[in-house]
């Protein structure tokens, strides 16, 4: 008697409990789910950062931190959250969600996931080593040149960002590449381009984006770096260098970035939002090219950042019209959410809630966003808490509030429990309520003429009860933070098993068990149409999925290839066993940038020839994965 | 998931009709190596970028007063585009299943590359200026660096795949990683033609 199919397919992909199994592991799914709570630890702890902050400016005059410290947090704030948190968790949920949603059985690289996860935990981890010699960086997130020159920062903190951020890049380049591979392959056949779910066309459209625009700040911080270290002449305005280079390359990349940490939010708030709506999205085609309509011109508009820099009129106002120009397709998507809600039959569940704040939230941060890319008015506000309170409403409205909603949709299928709802509604209105009585009035605070990042103001100028109100809603935020926390845990102990698909959804990873089973799908469903479980409702008798017979692949561990535009199948790839070679990778790779930072030259080339050693086992062609010939006609 | 289902999956699906793991460019290391491309491109575009970028802002003052010659690198970029050559013929070699072209092909690439590095690291000990002379300087040898870091670790995978080809890894139908391998060379070489211009011709023209 044979075993049966889940039986067999488990033995082939299951990674083994213990240390081994824990470092090796290759599972996209375990990987997701790093990603997600890493990057939250991290959210965490660029929050405890900021509350730091608020209490210091709670009122006019205090000395909690000295200016210096000041400095170290809204930097190290800034870095956290823009780049250790609100992409990575986004990463997280698409590297779990996107061979479920595709049909597939795993990534395109299993194994460079991995990597891709190591690299983001050491270079997290590198940057914060910082704080543990008092030195963090403190510059701000853009780290403008010639402040973070050897000459006016003579301390390692700029040495840990810049090496932090080449280290970052690495992580973030090959896990942009895997989606885009992915995408292109790991698709169920049938599954023809246009019936992917949005958050693949979002996470894929940042992936390219990722592709393009990292070189750029890698390539800034490695000159900052020799400039710092070999006195180069790249952004020292004392001798020819130009430190208008500096901005140009940093907001090249980092423009992008601001749509990059957004779009795949906007992708889970469109796929899950029409679900809670028991109603497709409208305007499928329409949100999708606005998508990438978003991406393509977020690389045009990046001079908004430095309108104040003398750049020639003419520059400014090309790049003001871009940046006008870029409301139209954000509008579209906001548009098709809500004519999806206003004709649909919406199910207030707190994961709506969320998603309804997502989209006041995202409206508000648009029109306060197109203030600041009007040249005059920019030139009034910028480097003021008006700009402060806009990053605000756009990254924690767009990305945090997607996210939290995604955590109640998706939690299920993540751990096998739902969350609690009645503690949801709580967590939600006090997040809500708490950010907004943080972040609106600092509108006003930077309309009144507070510049940000000055560690506190004088008693006479009338910013007290602003910042007052600012502290004091920041810390209802974070209560509401950690009723989300206190929330995991309650629903985590719980032990009622949640079905598979508890909201009706239409996708394939609900066909899925909660959660899913190592191999994801016995049979590789075949897909005829955007919603395979809304058939019935939407398409009866025209579109017929498969979902209960299909390709078996159970000669070890296999996965199949589909073409890019129609998903025919194309060919049986075998996937790799776990590995421990990413993480010993990684450790090389840390102690490589760690000796960079000391500046031992012996020691980067020992950690550069143990790379090359790494890469070697990792990448030697493997017989099982027939990558080479077999040996009967070698 | 109940018996019936799992019965109906048993029926035979076509599916070993399909060529199973890496078949060339099917391969998705051959796709993982496009993305590496793009993204290594988009660096090489930053770089020439800051170059030009320097060019225009710092007026006449950022040329060196002895502009780069093309004594050396006229001759450096035709033994680099030779090597393209003889990599292509021994990519040939392996698509007809020859091991002996595929190791040849190989081994001059890597005999090529190894001469282009040589000349180059003549050039760079016949320079007037330093790393850290002056900003022409940093970005002189910031990005001619960044091609021979390029040109390298292209001959290093040169090396392994003249290793593999010689440990018998390759037939007709499975040398996905030679694809691979070989159209990264391709590219270290497209991207001297574009550093090429800049560094050298570029100057000439203004």
């Amino acid at each position: 008697m044979t075993r049966s199919l889940p039986d067999r397919l488990r033995v082939l992909w299951e990674t083994v409990p213990g240390f081994y199994g824990w470092i090796a592991s290759v599972d996209h799914k375990s990987i997701g789910i790093r990603y997600l709570v890493t990057s939250f630890i991290f959210l965490l702890l660029g929050g405890l950062e900021a509350l730091v902050m608020r209490i210091q400016l709670a009122q006019p005059g205090e000395h909690l931190l000295t200016p210096e410290q000041y400095n170290q947090l809204f930097s190290m704030h800034g870095i956290t959250m823009i780049f250790l948190y609100a992409l990575p968790v986004l990463s997280g949920f698409s590297n779990f969600l996107f061979p479920l949603v595709l049909g597939a059985r795993d990534m395109a690289f299993p194994r460079l996931n991995a990597f891709s996860y190591w690299v983001y935990l050491a270079s997290g981890l590198f940057m914060y080593a910082s704080f543990l010699v008092g030195a963090a960086p403190d510059d701000g997130w853009f780290n403008y040149a010639p402040n973070s020159l050897r000459t006016f920062s003579p301390g390692p903190n700029m040495d840990f960002y810049a090496l932090g951020m080449i280290f970052l890049g690495i992580s973030t380049t090959v896990g942009a590449a895997n989606f885009v591979v992915t995408v292109m392959r790991m698709r169920a056949p049938g599954m023809s381009i246009a019936r992917l779910p949005i958050l693949v066309w979002g996470t894929t459209t940042v992936s390219a984006g990722i592709l393009f625009s990292v070189p750029a700040v890698s390539l800034a911080f490695f000159m900052l770096w020799l400039d710092r270290s070999f006195g180069t002449h790249f952004f020292d305005a004392r001798s020819s260098g130009q430190p208008m280079l500096w901005q140009h390359l940093f907001w090249i990349f980092a423009h992008p970035w601001v749509y990059i940490i957004v779009l795949p939010a906007m992708g889970l708030v469109s796929d899950a939002l029409p679900i809670l709506c028991r109603r497709p999205i409208v305007g499928y085609a329409l949100v999708v090219l606005a998508t990438i309509l978003t991406m393509v011109l977020g690389f045009g508009v990046w001079v908004h950042h430095m309108f104040a820099t003398g750049l020639p009129m003419v520059a400014s106002s090309f790049f003001s019209g871009a940046s006008f120009i870029i409301t139209i397709p954000s509008a579209v998507a906001t548009f098709a959410w809500v004519a999806t809600i206003w004709t649909g039959r919406p199910v207030f569940t707190t994961a709506f809630l969320y998603f309804a704040g997502f989209i006041v939230m995202f409206v508000i941060g648009g029109v306060s966003g197109v203030v600041t890319a009007a040249v005059p008015a920019d030139l009034q506000l910028t480097d003021t808490y008006f700009v402060v309170a806009h990053i605000h409403y756009v990254l924690i409205g767009i990305n945090l509030f997607g996210v939290l909603g995604a955590f109640y949709f998706w939690f299920p299928k993540l751990f096998g429990r739902l969350l609690d709802e009645r503690l949801g509604r709580w967590n939600f209105w006090i997040t809500f309520i708490g950010f907004n009585i943080a972040f609106l009035p600092m509108h006003l605070t930077g309309l009144m003429g507070m510049p940000r990042r000055i560690y506190t103001y004088p008693n006479d100028f009338g910013l007290g009860l602003v910042n007052m109100i600012t502290t004091v809603g920041s810390f209802l935020l974070a209560i509401g933070i950690l009723l989300f926390m206190i929330n995991i845990w309650i629903s985590l102990r719980n032990n009622t098993q949640a079905p598979d698909n508890p909201w009706g959804a239409p996708t394939l990873e609900w066909v899925t068990s909660s959660p899913p089973p190592p191999y994801n799908f016995a049979l590789i469903p075949a897909v005829a149409s955007r919603h395979p479980l809304w058939e019935e409702q939407l398409h009866a008798g025209v579109s017929h999925s498969v979902l209960d017979r299909g390709f078996v692949l159970d000669h070890g561990k296999e996965a199949l290839a589909t073409t890019i535009l129609d998903a025919e199948p194309d060919v049986i790839l075998k996937m790799p066993e776990d590995t421990p070679w990413p993480f010993i990778l990684t450790l090389a790779m840390s102690a490589g940038f760690t000796a960079m930072l000391i500046q031992s030259w012996w020691g980067t080339g020992m950690a550069g020839l143990a790379i090359l050693v790494c890469l070697g086992f990792w990448l030697w062609p493997k017989r099982s994965m027939v990558q080479i010939a077999s040996a009967d006609h070698g | 998931m109940d018996d019936a289902r799992l019965r109906t999956g048993e029926e035979p699906f076509p599916s070993r009709a399909l060529p199973i793991g890496s078949p060339g460019r099917k391969s998705s290391g051959w796709y993982g190596m496009m993305m590496l491309i793009t993204t290594e491109a988009s660096l090489f575009v930053y770089l020439l970028f800051s170059y030009f970028y320097f060019a225009i802002w710092s007026g006449g003052s950022f040329l060196p007063s002895e502009l780069p010659k093309f004594n050396l690198s006229a001759p450096d970029t035709a033994i680099l585009l030779l090597s393209s050559v003889v990599v292509w013929w021994g990519e040939k070699g392996a698509r007809k299943g020859s091991h002996t072209q595929l190791s040849l092909g190989l081994l001059a690439g890597i005999v090529l590359g190894t001469i282009f590095v040589g000349v180059q690291i003549m050039e760079w000990a016949d320079k007037p200026y330093q790393l850290n002379t002056s900003s022409y300087s940093s970005l002189y040898f910031i990005i001619t660096g960044f091609h021979m870091v390029h040109v390298v670790v292209g001959m290093l995978i040169l090396l392994a795949l003249l290793v593999w080809s010689l440990l018998g890894y390759f037939d007709r139908q499975r040398h996905a990683p030679v694809v691979i391998g070989a159209i990264y060379w391709h590219f270290v070489d497209a991207v001297w033609i574009a550093v090429f211009f800049t560094i050298y011709v570029s100057p000439h023209l203004g």
